[in-house]
C-alpha cells in the first residue's frame, strides 16, 4: 500500500518481480527518494519560519543575553585603573599591599582622574564597599597634583581608608571584570573580612524580602483570581451560547481595555476621596475621618492586579468548562449523590486542566508585573520588577539591576517550561 | 443552567446566591471602566461624583477636560479657533502628537509582527516542521518573560547596537537612527520593539485558525492546476484571513497599551500615548487623563467588536459552527 502520495514517485516493483527493493519511475530507491522529499518538505516549512526566528533572537534573544552578561560583567574598576589591576593579578589573594601596590595605585588614581573615570570607579566600587564613591573622587581631586613617594604614605595621608584591608579585598575581587557578587548580593549576601558569603547586615536586607513578597502577592492573586474566576467560568460554560456570548463580552472588554486606564481607573475609585470610599461613608461602614487607605500599598496593588488578570483566570477555565459533559454531573446525582458531592468528585476534577492553566498563566503574570504596582502600590506594594526598575533608572546600578532580572527570569523560565509540559503553548488561547 | 425541577429548597437558595455572586463579579470587572466614563465629564477636578453631578445638574458636567487634550502644549491655546489654532494643536499639542507617535508606531510594528509572524504560523502549523515546540516555545516567549526583563535586555541591546555614521552603510541608514547611529531613541528600535511584543499573539492566534483548516482544500487547488503562489492567495489566505486580521488587531493594541519598552528606549520625539499617561499618572493626576481614559475605553469597545465579529466569521467559514 505504499502507493503514490508524491505524485512524482510512481512505485514500481523491481523488474523480476521477486527483488524487494521498491524504486521510483526514474529508478532510484524509494527510501532515499521519501527520504529526499520529505527533507524537502521540512526545509520548506523551516523557512517559512526562518525569518521571523531570526528577528526575534536578534530583537530579543541577544538582547536578554546581552543582559545576563551585564549581570555578571563589569569592568568600571579594572578597565579604568590597569595597573593596579595587574598588581593583584600577580599577587595572590591575601599579599598586603606592598609600596609597589599603592604605586599602582597612585599611578591609576592620577591617570583616571585625568581621564575623568574617577567617578565611575568610584561607583563601581561604592556596590562592593558603600561609602567609598567620595573616597575615590576626592582623592582624585588631590591627585591632579600628582603624588610623591613614597606613595603609600602619600596616599594614607590623603585618606586614611586607603589603608582599609576591606577596601583593598573588594578592589581585589573588583580588579577582574567577571564578579558573581552582584548575584550574591541580589541574594542579601556579602563576603566577609575572611572571604566567607555571609548575609548582609539586617537593615540592609531587602531582596530577599521582596523576591518573598512578590511570590506571595502572586500566589494570592492567584487564589483570588480563581475564587472569582471559577463562578464566572461557570456560569458562561452553563448558560446557552446566545446569553453566554453576551455575558462574554463584560469579560473580554477589561481584557481589551488599556492596562494603564484599568490602574488608573483603580486609582480614581480607591483614592481616600475616591467613589468606594464615598459610598463606603455613605453607607455608614466607615466614618467620615475613617476612610479606609486602600491605594498605594499593598490592598492597592492585589485589587488592581486582581482585576486585571481575572480575564487570563476565567477565558481558560471556560474553554475547558465546555466541554464537560453535563450528563456525568447528572449521572452522579442519580446515583444518590448530593449537589456539593457531585460537584466535588465528578464536576470539579474535570476542571483541573483549565484551572491548571489559569493559574499558571496568571501566576506567570503576576510575578513579572510592573506598571500597576509601580502606580499603585505605594512603597509596601512593590514588586521585584519595581526593584530591579528602580536601579535601571534611579540609582544606575546596571548590574544589579540585570542580576535580579536574571533570577526572576530564571523562575518565569520554570513556570513556562511547567506550563509547556502540563498545557502545552498551543492550547494557550486568546479570548 | 436553569434548575431542575427536583431542587431542594436549600439548593434553590443556593442557586439565587449564586447568581448573586456572579452579577458582584460581574460588577466588580466593568464596574472601574465604566465609572471612567461619566467622571471625565467632571466640571471640577475632582475625581469623585461631585454634588452638582449626582442631581444630574448640568452644570456639573463639561467637556473642559477633552478641551485640555487639545490646548495641553500649544503655544497660543487662546487665540480664536481658526484653521491657524488647529494647525497649532496639529503640530504642538502634546496629546495630538503622543497619538500621532502611538498610530505610526502601532502601524508599522503591527505590520512587521503580522507579516512575520503569519509566515511563522504557516510553517510551525506544517506537520513536517523540525523542533517545532521548541521553536514555538522561542516565539512565545516575548509575551511570556517579564516586560521589566526584555525593556532592559532592549535598553543594553539599543544602546550598544550602533553603526558608523561616517561609513557608507551608516550613511544609509542615518534616517531612521539616532545622531550617534544607534537604535536607542528613534521610531524604529520603537517599532522593533513592539514588532517583538506583539508577535506572540499574532503566532497564536494565527495558529489556532490553521488547526481547523482543511489541508485538502489545498490539495483540491493544487490538482485544479494553480501553482503555490495562486493557493495561497486564493485558497488558504481568505480562509485564514479572520485569524490573521485578529492577531494584527492583537499586535496593534499590544503596541498601543505599551509603556515599559518606551520608558526604557524612546527618546523625547517617540513619546506615545501611555507614555504620555504614565507622565500624568505619576506627576500630577488629572481628569484630563480620565478623558484619555474614556476615549481608550471606545477604542477599545471598537476593537473587541470587531474581534467578536472576525471570530464567528472565521468559525462559520471554517465550518465550526453553523451559519
Amino acid at each position: 500500500m505504499a502507493t503514490a502520495l508524491d505524485p512524482h514517485a510512481a512505485v514500481v516493483s523491481g523488474a523480476s518481480g521477486a527483488s524487494p527493493r521498491l524504486t521510483t519511475a526514474d529508478g532510484q530507491p524509494l527510501a532515499r527518494a521519501l527520504a529526499r522529499s520529505s527533507a524537502r518538505a521540512r526545509r520548506r516549512a523551516f523557512l517559512l519560519v526562518a525569518p521571523l526566528l531570526l528577528f526575534v533572537v536578534v530583537t530579543f534573544v541577544i538582547p536578554i543575553g546581552q543582559m545576563l552578561h551585564r549581570s555578571i560583567y563589569n569592568d568600571g574598576f579594572s578597565a579604568n585603573m590597569p595597573q593596579v589591576s595587574a598588581w593583584f593579578a600577580e599577587n595572590p589573594t591575601g599579599t598586603q599591599p606592598d609600596e609597589a601596590a599603592y604605586a599602582a595605585l597612585a599611578a591609576d588614581l592620577t591617570a583616571a582622574a585625568e581621564a575623568r573615570t574617577i567617578g565611575v570607579v568610584g561607583t563601581r566600587m561604592n556596590y562592593d564597599v558603600p561609602g567609598t564613591r567620595s573616597l575615590f573622587t576626592s582623592t582624585g581631586r588631590k591627585a591632579r597634583a600628582g603624588f610623591e613617594p613614597p606613595f603609600r604614605e602619600a596616599l594614607i595621608e590623603a585618606d586614611e581608608d586607603w589603608a582599609d584591608p576591606t577596601l583593598w579585598r573588594a578592589m581585589r575581587s573588583a580588579s577582574t571584570a567577571y564578579t558573581a557578587n552582584f548575584y550574591l548580593a541580589a541574594v542579601d549576601r556579602t563576603r566577609d573580612d575572611e572571604n566567607n558569603i555571609v548575609r548582609v547586615p539586617e537593615r540592609q536586607q531587602v531582596y530577599v524580602m521582596l523576591f518573598q513578597r512578590t511570590f506571595w502577592l502572586s500566589l494570592l492573586i492567584t487564589g483570588l483570581t480563581f475564587l472569582l474566576g471559577f463562578p464566572i467560568a461557570h456560569l458562561l460554560a452553563t448558560l446557552p451560547m446566545r446569553k453566554s456570548n453576551l455575558l462574554m463580552i463584560l469579560v473580554l472588554l477589561p481584557f481589551w481595555t488599556s492596562l494603564l486606564v484599568r490602574t488608573t481607573a483603580w486609582m480614581v475609585l480607591l483614592q481616600q476621596q475616591g467613589v468606594v470610599n464615598d459610598i463606603l461613608v455613605w453607607l455608614g461602614v466607615v466614618g467620615q475621618d475613617g476612610r479606609l487607605k486602600l491605594i498605594y500599598n499593598q490592598v492597592g496593588t492585589i485589587i488592581a492586579m486582581t482585576h486585571i488578570l481575572l480575564p487570563f483566570m476565567i477565558l481558560p477555565l471556560y474553554s475547558v468548562m465546555r466541554t464537560i459533559n453535563p450528563s456525568y454531573v447528572r449521572a452522579a446525582r442519580s446515583l444518590g449523590a448530593s449537589s456539593w458531592t457531585a460537584f466535588r468528585r465528578v464536576y470539579f476534577p474535570q476542571t483541573l486542566p483549565g484551572l491548571g492553566a489559569g493559574a499558571l498563566l496568571v501566576f506567570i503574570l503576576a510575578v513579572g508585573y510592573y506598571i500597576t504596582p509601580a502606580l499603585v502600590g505605594g512603597s509596601s506594594g512593590q514588586l521585584i520588577s519595581n526593584m530591579i526598575a528602580m536601579h535601571m533608572t534611579e540609582t544606575l546600578n546596571w548590574s544589579m539591576a540585570a542580576a535580579l532580572a536574571a533570577i526572576l527570569l530564571a523562575s518565569v523560565l520554570v513556570l513556562y517550561w511547567i506550563y509547556d509540559r502540563l498545557v502545552g503553548i498551543d492550547n494557550l488561547k486568546l479570548g | 443552567m436553569a434548575l431542575p425541577t427536583y431542587a431542594s429548597p436549600l439548593e434553590r437558595i443556593w442557586h439565587w446566591t449564586y447568581l448573586a455572586i456572579c452579577v458582584a463579579i460581574f460588577f466588580f470587572l466593568i464596574a472601574p471602566i465604566v465609572v471612567v466614563i461619566p467622571l471625565s465629564f467632571n466640571a471640577e477636578p475632582y475625581f469623585t461624583f461631585t454634588e452638582k453631578m449626582r442631581s444630574f445638574d448640568p452644570e456639573g458636567y463639561s467637556l473642559r477636560w477633552y478641551d485640555t487634550l487639545l490646548t495641553f502644549g500649544m503655544t497660543n491655546p487662546d487665540a480664536p479657533r481658526d484653521t491657524s489654532w488647529w494647525g497649532d494643536v496639529w503640530n504642538n499639542a502634546r496629546w495630538v502628537g503622543a497619538a500621532k507617535n502611538s498610530i505610526i508606531i502601532g502601524v508599522f510594528s503591527t505590520i512587521l509582527a503580522t507579516v512575520l509572524g503569519t509566515l511563522a504560523a504557516l510553517g510551525l502549523s506544517r506537520p513536517e516542521m523540525p523542533f517545532r515546540r521548541l521553536i514555538m516555545a522561542i516565539l512565545i516567549s516575548p509575551m511570556i518573560v517579564p516586560i521589566i526583563i526584555t525593556a532592559t535586555g532592549m535598553f543594553f541591546f539599543y544602546s550598544s547596537a550602533c553603526v558608523d555614521t561616517t561609513s557608507t552603510f551608516g550613511r544609509l541608514l542615518a534616517p531612521v537612527l539616532s545622531n550617534s547611529g544607534c537604535l536607542a531613541n528613534t521610531y524604529l528600535g520603537v517599532i522593533l520593539a513592539h514588532a517583538t511584543l506583539g508577535i506572540p499573539f499574532v503566532i497564536i492566534t494565527v495558529t489556532a485558525t490553521l488547526i481547523g483548516f482543511d489541508q485538502s482544500l489545498n490539495r483540491a487547488a493544487a490538482s485544479l492546476g494553480a501553482n503555490p503562489r495562486t493557493t495561497f492567495f486564493k485558497v488558504t489566505m481568505p480562509l485564514i484571513l479572520p485569524g490573521v486580521i485578529s492577531g494584527a488587531l492583537f499586535a496593534f493594541v499590544t503596541s498601543f497599551d505599551e509603556v515599559v519598552a518606551v520608558l526604557f528606549i524612546a527618546g523625547p520625539d517617540q513619546q506615545t500615548i501611555p507614555r504620555q499617561m504614565w507622565n500624568g499618572i505619576r506627576e500630577q493626576i488629572s481628569p484630563a487623563i480620565l478623558a484619555v481614559a474614556t476615549l481608550l475605553v471606545i477604542f477599545s469597545i471598537a476593537l473587541l467588536a470587531t474581534v467578536e465579529v472576525l471570530r464567528r466569521r472565521g468559525e462559520r467559514l471554517r465550518g465550526l459552527t453553523p451559519a
